[in-house]
């Protein structure tokens, strides 16, 4: 037991909060009353003091917490149930984010380094600015704060002992110093390496978010209401790369390891960081129409503080267990719900009132803007951004709208859509056809001055192209017997128009020799997002479906769609122009690169220990020889699946994953891909026999043999080879003295398939003990029963089981990498602006305005 | 200004919009019996239903059937919903895994022909985060094989 790692960890989460508040109010009374970048001395000394103290501590808490966690420290709480001994160490990082605390910790730490970066480079603003981070560091370090004042919990610290956790076990009256040997280990959904950068990822873009609203609230109360966008702009523009890179991520995960069937399911907690990243886009579009063209500025202090206030809303929706049964994976309820009602509600009404007590100060354009503006179309296409997370906002809130009124206690039998994608798709696909057109629109018109004849000049070979583009597509998928719906039809128009359109605007601009813009890339990756979600999910295509023959069908009605197929293990189903075998289960050893056939496996006492049956090897390469021993991973099974195309018959392999997992209650399982460049094909399994429930063996029938004979069992026969001696016998010692004999059997099996197996007599002080062997993929087990030296008889008995079988779902997802690629374009386009926003501000202003000396540079941060 | 209040108004009206799309798709939690109804009403859209498995004295839920060899498309239980109204449901995937363990199940779907063809399973396991035996004869498994 280690008290003292845990009461620093727990020292130091009060320290950071008390510091927090420190600086907070420093930073408030050096920047009250006094005009920006000229703060009060000894108040700005107090305050930065206050925030590096505090800074320093909040990386005490994360080493304190990651050190429990790494050394296995199982007497707290949370190492216990997010930590196990046999945990591969990249996942213990995992473990880290798993819980609230510690995600809630993750994002305190990246305010720390953003916030040290704006006290770098934005000097001039950072008494104000850093009174904002600091009072959301005072918020934040309260979640986790873990003290009970005047009787109620604030916050819940990671830091807590399992004791002090689970107080009714037993185990603590006797044992008060009881240390469970292992925890419970990290979710195995989790175990995969997208959940060590997704969730840094995602929250560094929440972190972003507040730079601009704290800018934007610093220039509200310092009346400086037009030159924090300057400031903030880069910012702006990185947040929405990391948020936007951070939730393709996620959906990557999913589509990875999670057994939804696709990459995006509009379940609430992806909504929840969706709506912030719309509304942030939208944001910047605003901030640069501020910044280049001197409009919009109501609208950019609208969208910033919306944004962020939407971050809160997204922490509230996904940490009161608000969500509770309406998500699949919402945090636990940790009894916080207050507490971020608290926070949520403080920033939101401190920036309306801030935002409303200025907003008749705000300078508006005089420019009258009609349709030959770019500017419009930019507004135009921000309103769409916004509309489109209002509609996802106003739905995914219903649990919101139902515990409100269970509050006032009105029941409400208001439910989420009970096909949500469906219910998304059709609103939101008309979302993305808008942005696709204004992207491209927006986009050409903003490069060039703008008349009739110059709008038709630009726009007409682009519109021609991609209505010829579609109409062929249409032929094509025509051609291949598919079908197409006009809302495709027109998303696909769309989306070619704005990847063209933004293509030549790239091109066009490379000509005229003008730095790459990152707007137009931005651009044409959102397009091919668009484009390769038109044709991943329009076009998804389940082919395990409805290819089991119609004996087994009579139970039910046609109309239903049979998406999963049984395949008996070693029996070949044909699918959708694929030949299909399951061939049997493997696991993943240490040393041994991919899989080994748990049929070369004998598994001991000891789960994580196995010993090799025959060699195994790859290629010429041996790892392990017959009787050695290997360190095995028994979580995860994984099952081999062989493809064979019937046209090109050309074979793959996949190893779809389940793992057995108590608390999940069965089996988890986990997709596998194939990649091509047009399509993936994706396969999951969805059912295999119960991993809990042994199956039941049929009573073994003796049959009398001779060395030699040949025994024939229902569909197969064995070889009855030779008696030997054995030299080692699985799972016991032989002694000096013990007799140990084996059976040599050879079986066929299916396709001329040989399979060794070699039961086990032993015999020891006159004991006799017997070790039956078995061939999964036939379900025989076979043992050696008798011997009888005088007439040199053998009796061996036979059971068998039912065979081994999967469940499985596989779906074809045309196009996807156009959506991984879009993804990347788009990220690309944003860190691209982010640079340009930088230097195209330190070329014309080379004699810096007073004290302004501090450009953004946020990839000092980044 | 006139152009501003134009732009205004059709933001507004493609909220509103929103608003009523959002209402008209949202489902509802129901009850066996009110499902019914709606069924026999002619009302084909889909519902919530929240219920219990009921179970034997050993706490292990009764009435589940799923074999993967006969079908691997179906499965069929009984929920016992807030009213304690019994209703067979069924499933055409393979039974969720964690559905033995649940506390609550939500159902989505729809009545049809006296059998309640669900579309989505959604369980609440409350097992699943807080290991209520450790410390007694059998912690958690891997505890205590050494």
């Amino acid at each position: 037991m280690n008290l003292l790692i845990g009461n620093i960890g727990q020292a130091s989460v009060i320290v950071a909060f008390v510091a927090a508040a420190v600086a907070a109010y420093g930073y408030f009374q050096a920047a009250r009353g006094r005009a920006l970048g000229e703060a009060e001395g000894s108040w700005l000394r107090l305050a930065r003091g206050a925030f590096f103290v505090h800074g320093l501590a909040v990386f005490a808490v994360v080493g304190a917490l990651f050190n429990i966690i790494a050394s296995h420290r199982y007497e707290y709480y949370y190492a216990w149930s997010h930590s196990s001994n046999h945990l591969p160490a990249q996942y213990m990082i995992s473990c880290f984010w798993e819980g609230q605390e510690g995600s809630f910790l993750l994002w305190i730490f990246w305010h720390v380094l953003i916030g040290l970066g704006i006290m770098k480079f934005n000097r001039t603003w950072e008494a104000p600015v850093l009174a904002v981070f600091a009072a959301v560091q005072a918020f934040l370090v309260s979640m986790i704060l873990g003290v009970v004042v005047g009787g109620t919990k604030v916050g819940s610290s990671p830091f807590i002992l399992l004791r002090d956790f689970l107080t009714d076990l037993p185990v603590w009256k006797t044992q008060p110093d009881f240390v469970p040997k292992d925890g419970t280990g990290l979710n195995a959904l989790l175990q995969n390496y997208w959940m060590v950068i997704h969730p840094p990822t995602l929250f560094l873009g929440f972190a972003l978010t507040l730079v601009p609203f704290a800018f934007a609230i610093a220039g509200l109360w310092k009346k400086e209401l037009t030159s924090w966008v300057k400031p903030a702009l880069p910012w702006t523009s990185l947040g929405g790369a990391v948020l936007g890179v951070g939730i393709m991520m996620g959906a990557y995960w999913a589509y990875e390891t999670l057994n939804f069937g696709g990459y995006w399911n509009w379940d609430p907690v992806e909504n929840a960081v969706f709506i912030p990243w719309l509304v942030l886009i939208a944001s910047l579009h605003g901030m640069m129409l501020w910044q280049k063209r001197r409009i919009g500025l109501r609208t950019s202090f609208a969208l910033v503080i919306a944004t962020f206030v939407l971050v809160l809303y997204a922490t509230f929706l996904t940490r009161s267990g608000v969500l509770g049964s309406a998500s699949v994976h919402s945090f636990t309820d940790l009894g916080l719900s207050g507490q971020l009602l608290i926070y949520l509600g403080f920033f939101t009404v401190l920036a309306v009132v801030l935002l409303v007590r200025r907003w008749k100060e705000i300078p508006i354009s005089d420019k009258e803007l009609d349709a030959y503006s770019p500017e419009l179309w930019v507004f135009v296409g921000a309103t769409v951004l916004c509309l489109a997370a209002f509609q996802v906002v106003f739905t995914t809130s219903i649990p919101v709208y139902k515990a409100f009124l269970g509050f006032f206690g009105i029941k409400a039998n208001l439910a989420l859509p009970a096909d949500q994608v469906t219910f998304y798709t059709r609103i939101q696909l008309w979302s993305g056809v808008l942005i696709a057109l204004l992207s491209g629109i927006g986009q050409v018109m903003w490069w060039q001055r703008n008349n009739k004849e110059s709008v038709i000049n630009a726009f007409a070979p682009t519109v021609m192209l991609s209505l010829l583009g579609t109409a062929l597509v249409v032929l094509l998928l025509r051609y291949f017997g598919h079908t197409i719906t006009l809302p495709y039809a027109v998303l696909l128009a769309a989306g070619l128009f704005g990847l063209l359109a933004n293509f030549g605007m790239l091109f066009g601009l490379w000509r005229r020799g003008v730095t790459l813009s990152g707007g137009a890339v931005a651009h044409v990756g959102v397009a091919l997002m668009l484009l390769g979600m038109l044709g991943s999910s329009g076009y998804s295509d389940t082919i395990s479906r409805n290819v089991t023959g119609q004996l087994i069908s009579q139970q039910m009605s046609t109309e239903e769609n049979r998406d999963n197929v049984l395949l008996l293990r070693n029996e070949t189903v044909p699918m959708h122009g694929y030949e299909v075998t399951y061939t049997g289960q493997y696991l993943e050893a240490e040393g041994v690169p991919g899989y080994v056939n748990t049929q070369l496996l004998y598994r001991t006492d000891d789960e994580y220990k196995a010993i090799a049956r025959g060699d195994i090897k790859r290629d010429d390469k041996v790892y392990y020889k017959t009787g050695d021993t290997l360190s095995i991973r028994p979580e995860n099974t994984y099952y081999r699946v062989n493809y064979e195309d019937k046209k090109s018959g050309k074979a793959f392999t996949l190893y779809p994953r389940a793992q057995v997992n108590e608390e999940m209650g069965g089996i988890l399982s986990s997709p596998a891909l194939q990649r091509f460049v047009s399509h993936d094909i994706y396969s999951h399994i969805t059912s295999v026999p119960d991993p809990r429930k042994e199956q039941p063996w049929s009573p073994s029938i003796p049959h009398e043999l001779s060395v030699g004979d040949t025994l024939f069992l229902n569909d197969y026969f064995a070889v009855f080879r030779a008696i030997e001696q054995a030299h080692e016998v699985p799972g016991v010692k032989l002694m000096p003295g013990d007799i140990a004999l084996q059976a040599d059997m050879i079986i066929s099996g299916e396709k001329g398939r040989q399979y060794h197996a070699h039961p086990i007599f032993l015999l020891r002080d006159r004991q006799v003990g017997r070790v039956p062997d078995e061939v999964e993929d036939l379900g025989l087990r076979l043992t050696l029963d008798q011997i009888d030296p005088v007439k040199g008889k053998f009796t061996v008995g036979v059971s068998t089981t039912a065979k081994d079988y999967i469940v499985l779902q596989a779906t074809e997802k045309p196009f996807i990498n156009l959506l991984w690629g879009g993804t990347l374009l788009m990220g690309l386009g944003l860190g691209l602006s982010v640079r340009q926003r930088r230097t195209a501000k330190a070329k014309p202003e080379t004699a810096p305005t007073k004290g302004r000396a501090g450009a953004a540079r946020p990839q000092a941060v980044a | 200004m006139k152009k501003t209040h134009i732009f205004i108004l059709l933001i507004i009206a493609a909220a509103v919009g929103v608003i009523i799309s959002t209402m008209s798709g949202a489902s509802s939690y129901v009850t066996f019996a009110e499902a019914r109804l709606q069924a026999a009403a002619g009302n084909g859209n889909k519902v919530h239903v929240v219920g219990t498995l009921p179970r034997n004295a050993e706490k292990q839920p009764i009435g589940l059937e799923y074999d993967a060899r006969r079908d691997p498309n179906f499965f069929a239980f009984t929920l016992v919903d807030t009213l304690n109204v019994a209703q067979r449901v069924v499933y055409h995937n393979p039974a969720p895994p964690d559905l033995d363990k649940s506390e609550q199940v939500v159902i989505v779907g729809a009545m049809k022909d006296n059998i309640f063809v669900a579309d989505q399973i959604l369980t609440k396991c409350p097992s699943k985060y807080v290991e209520k035996d450790l410390g007694k004869e059998a912690p958690p498994a891997t505890a205590m094989r050494n």
